[in-house]
């Protein structure tokens, strides 16, 4: 990653995290204060996709040529991306408890993350089966691809099409209709641009750390 | 065209000759309808509808995935190598999602006569969920087939199917389940709809994502 990207990331969530908590926003019934969730609620979902999407593109990559470090990367970012998720689905449980009432409450959106988590996660158990390398990472390639078209449904179809407490279902009005107004938008596009940066920062360092380790163990059996 | 038919041919005829498996299943389903059954039979009011809904696609998710585990998980070893060596991958993946489906309308079907006969049918809309039921079966089978012949290669295959399978049916469960309960209480088909295109969709999107993947499988 570039080093500009690297700071741009840092200074837009330095950005996120004081504008997010000190600049002025809507005031709405229920919601109040709590909206500030939002910055880092949904970015993290954002970032997800975002790291998911990366990882099946790698996996793409690799079923066409397969080589090693197409593996690693597909491998890291669908980490990365499923720890944004669960950071996804904390976040929202706190603003949940605050807003709903109740931590859990059965909202298809909140279901349809839970189960795409567990796709995600199957596909480490599948990783953990096999043992040849080359049989393991072809076929946990198919499965991550597999894995990201059922996520879609999961995440993007199946709740707007049930009544969900979240924007954009069930009649429900999107983004910007209801609270976006440009105060907003203004910390929130840039914390989904700085989240993301983030994830693909730290998926990269994983990376390099797991081809540092590869290359050492090569060494030390030579 | 004509491998495709063979293959097909072959897969029914396999299953016809060696009729424990398929016996086997019916028994399967047969047994778990029976245990709802004797469970239910102690307070028989209890049943709601939709405990009924829920029994009934839980019994059905869990024969489905037994079947279709079946069809990479129990060839041979060698066998592998003959059919690849007279059909291309895409035919095969192709003869086995129809014959799974196939097999899934059976199963799903018989047990919808099992559970009726045995519990009660709460269906006020039959032939919608009929419709259903089918749709149902092509996205299982389709997912499925592809799943299975993941965990063909890995070890301990059986715990590694039931792992794999749960997460991806459930966008396809979702929908049924829904549409179930439209069905029982005989609303108007138009609310049905829009929910019985969007599993026609994820179908189509599961198929082609097994037809493309599956090459890549087969080969190692």
């Amino acid at each position: 990653m570039k080093t500009w990207l690297k700071i741009l990331a840092v200074a837009l969530i330095f950005y996120t995290i004081v504008g997010g908590f000190l600049f002025s926003v809507p005031r709405l019934n229920i919601v109040n204060e709590t909206i500030r969730a939002l910055y880092f609620h949904v970015p993290m979902w954002f970032g997800m996709v975002a790291l998911f999407l990366i990882s099946t593109i790698y996996s793409v990559q690799y079923l066409r040529n397969p080589t090693f470090n197409k593996d690693i990367f597909a491998l890291e970012f669908a980490t990365t991306g499923l720890v944004l998720g669960l950071l996804g689905i904390f976040t929202g449980m706190i603003w949940a408890t605050y807003t709903w009432g109740s931590p859990w409450h059965g909202d298809p959106k909140q279901n349809g993350a839970a189960i795409s988590l567990l796709v995600y996660l199957a596909y480490f158990v599948l990783r953990g089966s096999v043992e040849n390398e080359d049989q393991r990472a072809r076929l946990s390639a198919v499965y991550n691809i597999f894995a990201f078209c059922a996520m879609i449904p999961l995440i993007f179809v199946i709740p707007r099409m049930s009544s969900s407490m979240h924007p954009g279902s069930g009649g429900n009005p999107g983004f910007n209709m209801y609270d976006l107004d440009s105060r907003m938008r203004m910390v929130f596009y840039p914390a989904v641009v700085g989240w993301i940066l983030l994830g693909i920062w730290i998926a990269t360092l994983r990376v390099r750390v797991r081809l540092v380790n590869e290359k050492l163990l090569n060494l030390e059996n030579e | 065209m004509q491998t495709l038919k063979h293959l097909f041919l072959k897969e029914l005829t396999l299953e016809l000759r060696r009729k424990s498996v398929i016996s086997g299943l019916m028994l399967y389903l047969f047994s778990t309808a029976f245990i709802c059954y004797l469970t239910f039979s102690l307070r028989q009011n209890q049943i709601t509808p939709l405990v009924w809904s829920a029994l009934f696609w839980i019994t059905i998710l869990f024969t489905i995935i037994n079947t279709i585990a079946k069809s990479f998980i129990g060839e041979k070893k060698g066998r592998d190598i003959y059919y690849f060596s007279i059909a291309s991958p895409e035919t095969i993946i192709i003869s086995k999602i129809i014959y799974n489906f196939l097999l899934t309308v059976i199963l799903s079907f018989t047990g919808f006569l099992l559970f009726a006969l045995l519990l009660k049918n709460p269906i006020a809309d039959l032939s919608l969920f009929s419709l259903t039921i089918a749709l149902a079966a092509m996205g299982f089978s389709a997912s499925l087939t592809l799943l299975s012949g993941i965990a063909a290669k890995a070890n301990n295959s059986h715990i590694l199917m039931a792992v794999l399978s749960f997460p991806m049916v459930i966008s396809v469960l979702l929908i049924t389940v829904k549409v179930t309960k439209n069905c029982i209480d005989g609303l108007d088909r138009s609310v049905s709809t829009s929910d019985l295109i969007t599993l026609l969709a994820i179908n189509c999107v599961v198929t082609a994502a097994s037809y493309l993947l599956f090459p890549y499988i087969w080969r190692s």
